[in-house]
């Protein structure tokens, strides 16, 4: 069936089977592969992405049901000679990954995660990351990081 | 995934004509209807993806949250239309201040990703996370083929219920919000399939598993919950959630207690106690608030209201230690409650 997303502020018209996911289509359809596949069902963040603002896992949204809303991925946060989102930039600075696979999701959770107001201590960082798994445990330094952009964000 | 059509209706009336469309015969479980209701989509898409749940239609009633999204508080209680996102209900002023055990168990449930995607009423009717209804490679499981038996009597059962079972299935209800709309003694507004509204007690809505586990819920296929209504009561203001899990964020319960306390002149008036991680349906352990009723509520009484809420429990191979864990968490609960300044 033919759908109309708008991703990262372009609207993208696409032919798909009703059975595809949000993240099947980033992915597969319009080549932006920064959003991950991990577990494909709900359980360890790595395919977050912005619906409306909101941090949402795309596995569990269909490509259809995802058309009029406004969606942000990992690459929709930087332009590619502009400076990297504060909260890339203290990823990089803070070393907060080691294989990177489920930095995407990470990074798109923790922006949400400080404009939610759910950055206020180190605990609340931690509950409210809960469902960003990071199979290298670079947890202590996403924390960190989320620590560190904090202000940036709040400032900007 | 197999294929399914997709609707995307307008209005409620739309969804319901979209629904009777495609019904089901009465009686038939929700797993085997031919057309479900997609909201949030972060309990469906899992069991359509994991092979368990293959809907021919889906009618995606997301759209729908201008007509059924809105939270009203007054004097006479607390409204929840089906399709508030749980995050949107968690952090609510009014539900954190005279409703504590609401938002509490909001806030405990699943992460902040799937809580903004979960509708409340998709929440409530989350299905069992038992391992063998689950897969589909077992052949036996009553919920998912009715007669076929259940492997988990004697299989992997440690997060499965002791409160509710029958002899074909042990299946726990893994939600949170439930066992405080339990507790609290909600009602849910249902629209049939003409449009005629009813309204039931929440308690009313699941069912016990008893030789029928696959029909879980007074629903009637393609039946819409509207809402939720909470009444008001001395008691909502001292009210906590208590869930103990495996690990200390995003895990379902292994056991939970909802309560909510009236407490005057150092007697307990009134007490609700839900129960969750631990039973079929969200439960509500009416005998343990009677035992409350008219005592000083101290370690001794409340010890002694757990013993009477799993006096009836029944264990099965690896999960002997539930009533014991219920009891405890139970007992924390109410002594936690206790303390509160409401």
């Amino acid at each position: 069936m033919e759908i109309t997303l708008k991703v990262n502020g372009t609207e993208r018209h696409l032919a798909v089977d009703v059975r595809t996911t949000l993240l099947d289509a980033l992915r597969e359809h319009l080549d932006l592969t920064g959003t991950k596949k991990g577990c494909d069902l709900g359980q360890c963040g790595a395919c977050t992405v912005l619906m409306d603002g909101r941090r949402v896992l795309s596995c569990f949204t269909l490509a259809v049901a995802a058309q009029g809303a406004e969606v942000t991925t990992i690459e929709g946060l930087a332009t590619e000679d502009g400076p990297l989102h504060p909260m890339q930039q203290a990823f990089l600075e803070q070393d907060a990954y080691q294989c990177g696979y489920c930095t995407p999701g990470q990074i798109l959770s923790a922006i949400a995660c400080v404009e939610e107001g759910h950055a206020r201590t180190d605990d609340e960082i931690r509950e409210y990351m809960s469902g960003n798994l990071c199979r290298c445990a670079a947890y202590p330094k996403i924390v960190a990081a989320i620590q560190q952009a904090k202000p940036q964000m709040e400032r900007a | 995934m197999r294929p399914f059509t997709y609707e995307r209706p307008d209005a409620t009336r739309e969804a319901l004509k979209a629904a009777a469309a495609h019904a089901a015969p009465p009686g038939e479980g929700r797993i085997r209807a031919p057309a479900h209701y997609l909201a949030g989509g972060t309990n469906l898409l899992d069991l359509m993806k994991i092979g368990v749940a293959h809907p021919s239609a889906l009618i995606n009633i997301g759209p729908l949250h201008t007509e059924h999204g809105r939270i009203e508080a007054s004097v006479e209680g607390l409204a929840l239309g089906a399709l508030v996102r749980m995050a949107e209900a968690q952090e609510h002023p009014a539900i954190l201040r005279d409703y504590p055990v609401i938002a509490q168990t909001l806030q405990l449930a699943a992460n902040q990703q799937l809580r903004n995607m979960a509708s409340l009423a998709g929440n409530v009717l989350q299905r069992t996370r038992c391992n063998y209804f689950r897969d589909p490679s077992w052949r036996a499981c009553n919920k998912r083929e009715p007669g076929t038996g259940c492997a988990a009597l004697e299989g992997n059962n440690r997060h499965l219920a002791v409160l509710g079972v029958s002899d074909h299935c042990i299946a726990h209800y893994p939600g949170d919000f439930a066992n405080a709309l339990a507790a609290l003694g909600a009602d849910v507004s249902i629209l049939a399939l003409d449009g005629t509204a009813r309204r039931i007690p929440f308690e009313e809505l699941h069912r016990l598993p008893g030789d029928t586990p696959h029909v879980e819920t007074a629903l009637q296929p393609g039946e819409l919950i509207t809402g939720f209504h909470v009444p008001a009561g001395p008691w909502t203001r001292r009210s906590l959630y208590v869930k103990v899990r495996d690990r200390e964020s995003f895990a379902f319960a292994t056991a939970s207690a909802a309560v909510a306390l009236h407490i005057e002149a150092g007697e307990v008036r009134e007490a609700r106690i839900g129960l969750g991680g631990l039973a079929a349906k969200p439960w509500r352990a009416r005998e343990a608030e009677a035992a409350l009723r008219g005592r000083r509520l101290d370690e001794h009484t409340a010890q002694e209201a757990a013993e009477v809420a799993f006096c009836g429990a029944v264990t099965h191979s690896e999960n002997g230690f539930k009533p014991e864990l219920g009891r405890r968490t139970l007992v924390r609960a109410l002594l936690q409650a206790a303390e509160m300044e409401a």
